[in-house]
């Protein structure tokens, strides 16, 4: 198996992902409107009722680094539902009984998730521009800003390849997802300032948890157009999962399929 | 003595506390077609995940084509092509992208993609289907893409995992010619069967599993043959005299008759059919008897699985049932 083969039917999976998108438009809705919902609701309804210090006139400004971020765990998150259902479907056993190379399979679905968070970036940030973001004019920085989130979405997907080939049924994982990650992503600094809006020790984990560390260096970056005293961390947090998750997402995804 | 193209030796798996295969052993010849014949978990399908890399056994060895499954399952991968009861297709993508996006997993270059593409769906009836996605296929229309998919390498050996189960006669028959086409041409097909119709009209030798071991093995005839020769049958009229009928025919066979009361048919195996015949109708006429038809015929497969477990083949074993 050479790297060359290896890059090929990987893209005949990234391809086949995208004619299912093409030919079922509504798989992108939770990468499309919800994250417009989110941006419009946070900084049309709440942003009036939430005080960040520094930014008590631009608070969708603040709130933007959060909900990028957020949609993004959530759609790399999701990749073990979108995994769980490609598992229940026969098209697996015959991906198996041919000469490819099997973490192929697992690439495809990763890389297109990546494809649906850059789409959901890039919607919620012409979204934002209408309701108040006003991001850096340094282009390096909102494009280091962004690389760093999709980092850190593809980081999540492989997380979810694991947990997609470890749990039986999507519902099980859609609850898990629900308890896991969506408290995680309020216990942080997306929409508040936690040592003002939480309790001593919640603030104490919310400002250190790796979500947090990531909203930080984005708005950092998006905001001043500088790499923060959070870049690095949340580099780690990033670069680090992935590199664990990887053998362990291929691992896990053999051993259910070859049961 | 031929190579043998498809071998399993002593195949053991077990799913938790289900023995699903317990010391499997099958061989086909190159250019042949093994039917594997067995009700509903018997084996079969595991046997055939096996064999196609899909599963790893607890014990035993497997090889197609010459190539250990188990130990170069990417090399063995380019030996076979497989098809199943479930059709193995991407619903979302049309009859030729199917195809296509296998032709170039099996890293096929592009131009004998398309062509053999293209040759496959002519071949299968499907040129008409080819650009609408697999959702909108019947049945029948599935079955033959998902061959046409287990085709596209032109691999010497082909796994066929109940190829006809939900089919309608007509799409039963036109996969028979297909499947027979295919051993004509040189390929090597194992097929796994509940139907033993398509077993003994198909296969050039058969392997009887249940409760994942062979039972019995060899062609029809040899099988046939197993059960005993000819069997004298008669319908009667009246299903009343059923049990004078039985009398009178055990009589003559020396063996216990079976009964089929809703199609008032009596059965008894002979020995031999000299003067059989007459003796029969004698002894039904002076029993009063009135007989509707009455002749000869060799066993059917059927009355093979029953002869040999004791149990009809249709019957599922509830206890062997895997649990979704």
């Amino acid at each position: 198996m050479t790297a060359t083969m290896w890059l090929r039917d990987s893209w005949e999976m990234v391809r086949r992902n995208l004619i299912h998108i093409k030919r079922t438009p509504e798989l992108l809705l939770d990468v499309t409107l919800s994250p417009i919902m989110f941006v419009l609701l946070f900084s049309l309804v709440f942003g009036g009722a939430i005080i960040i210090p520094g930014f008590e006139e631009q608070y969708t400004s603040y709130l933007m680094a959060g909900i990028f971020v957020q949609t993004i765990a959530f759609a790399g998150v999701y990749t073990s539902v979108l995994l769980a259902n490609d598992l229940k479907n026969g098209m697996i056993d015959r991906f198996r009984s041919l000469p490819m190379s099997q973490s192929s399979v697992l690439v495809g679905r990763t890389v297109t998730d990546l494809f649906r968070a850059l789409l959901a970036v890039a919607i919620m940030w012409v979204v934002g521009l209408f309701v108040g973001f006003r991001p850096t004019d340094n282009l390096v920085a909102n494009v280091a800003a962004i690389g760093l989130m999709l980092l850190f979405g593809f980081a999540l997907s492989w997380i979810g390849v694991a947990a997609g080939s470890l749990v039986r049924t999507p519902e099980a994982l859609q609850g898990i997802i629900f308890a896991v990650v969506f408290p995680l992503t309020f216990v942080s600094t997306a929409f508040v300032d936690p040592a003002i809006a939480m309790p001593d020790w919640l603030a104490w984990f919310a400002e250190r948890q790796p979500m947090s560390l990531v909203i930080d260096a984005t708005r950092d970056l998006t905001i001043y157009g500088e790499f923060g005293p959070s870049f690095i961390p949340a580099l780690l947090w990033s670069v680090i999962p992935l590199v664990a998750f990887f053998p362990l997402g291929v691992w896990a995804y053999n051993r259910r399929t070859t049961q | 003595m031929p190579t043998a193209m498809i071998e399993a030796v002593g195949l053991h798996k077990s799913f938790g506390d289900t023995h699903a295969l317990r010391g499997l052993d099958l061989s086909a010849a190159e250019g042949t077609i093994l039917g594997v014949l067995g009700p509903n978990g018997a084996g079969k399908t595991t046997a055939v995940r096996i064999l196609t890399t899909l599963t790893r056994p607890d014990a035993g060895e497997a090889r197609v084509a010459g190539v250990d499954v188990l130990k170069h399952p990417d090399r063995a991968r380019t030996q076979f092509g497989v098809a199943g009861q479930y059709a193995s297709l991407d619903e979302l993508l049309t009859g030729r992208e199917n195809l296509e996006m296998i032709g170039r997993l099996y890293r096929l270059p592009s131009s004998d993609v398309r062509q053999r593409a293209s040759d496959l769906l002519e071949r299968f009836e499907l040129t008409d289907a080819a650009n609408r996605t697999v959702k909108t296929y019947s049945g029948g229309m599935r079955r033959r893409l998902d061959l046409g998919a287990a085709l596209m390498l032109q691999p010497p050996v082909i796994f066929l995992d109940e190829p006809t189960t939900g089919l309608d006669p007509k799409g039963r028959l036109s996969m028979w010619d297909l499947i027979a086409g295919l051993a004509k041409g040189g390929t090597t097909v194992l097929m796994t069967t509940q139907y033993l119709e398509e077993a003994d009209r198909l296969a050039d030798d058969i392997a009887v599993i249940d409760h994942g071991v062979v039972i019995a093995r060899g062609t029809a005839d040899v099988l046939k043959r197993k059960v005993g020769g000819e069997r004298l049958e008669v319908v009667i009229d009246n299903p009343r005299y059923l049990p004078e009928a039985r009398r009178a025919l055990e009589t003559i066979s020396g063996e216990s008759a079976r009964v089929d009361e809703e199609d008032k048919r009596v059965v008894v195996p002979i020995a031999s059919t000299d003067g059989v015949l007459t003796r029969a109708i004698r002894e039904l006429d002076s029993a009063g008897v009135h007989v509707d038809d009455i002749g000869f015929r060799r066993p059917t497969l059927d009355e093979v699985f029953l002869a040999i477990t004791g149990r009809p083949a249709e019957e599922p074993v509830a206890t062997e049932e895997v649990p979704a």
